[in-house]
């Protein structure tokens, strides 16, 4: 059974979303979808990058407020 | 395709650790081959009871000290952790600090030479901070 998981990573700066993001996606299960929280602008470009190298998924990006929810789901 | 990096690191400033911790950090993270050589002013801060604190090089290391910026050991780590980065002592340097792997943080591999640092590097990336 996969699940969501919230990662707040607000107010830390590059690359300690993505860090926060990695450190997460170790411990999940294949299938599991992990939202990322951040303030930081340069991770709503670099996490697709970092997904894409990796092989996972990009589920959804979008911005709400200052914040943006980068949705990723573990593929492997 | 995965890279290899070999990261140098000799200044003691704050800007330079945080730039090839970051480096380290992100590259180890997403699956490339990283070591990292800590020598001269850089390896004291990996040196058990030593501050952690490192001066700023200009006015953007200052900010640098702000709320929510990895601190770049913590990064080192990570790049350790989450992406089997090596952090190398210099062997020269440890010799002159009089200091053995026990007096070095967690996570540390062993005092490693210039000569093999250098020949590991071989058809890598080198970069110096």
């Amino acid at each position: 059974m996969s699940e969501t998981k919230v990662i707040d990573a607000c107010n830390t700066y590059c690359p300690g979303p993505l860090m926060e993001l990695i450190t997460y996606m170790k411990q999940a299960e294949v299938g599991d979808v992990l939202e990322l929280l951040s303030t930081d602008q340069g991770t709503a470009s670099d996490v697709p990058e970092w997904v894409n190298k990796i092989g996972h998924e990009m589920v959804g990006s979008e911005k709400v407020g200052d914040i943006w929810h980068i949705s990723v789901r573990k593929a492997k | 395709m995965p890279s290899e990096f070999h990261i140098i690191c000799v200044s003691s400033t704050h800007e330079k650790l945080q730039m090839a911790a970051m480096i380290a950090s992100v590259a180890a993270a997403s699956g490339d081959a990283v070591t990292v050589f800590f020598s001269m002013n850089a390896l004291t801060y990996f040196v058990k009871g030593h501050t952690a604190s490192a001066p700023a090089e200009g006015e953007f290391g200052a900010m640098l000290d702000k709320k929510g910026v990895p601190p770049f050991k913590q990064l080192f780590q990570q790049a350790a952790d989450l992406g089997d980065a090596q952090l190398l002592p210099c062997s020269m340097a440890m010799d002159l600090l009089e200091i053995t792997d026990e007096n070095l943080d967690p996570g540390f591999g062993p005092a490693t030479g210039l000569t093999k640092f250098l020949m590991d590097a071989e058809g890598g990336q080198l970069l110096t901070f």
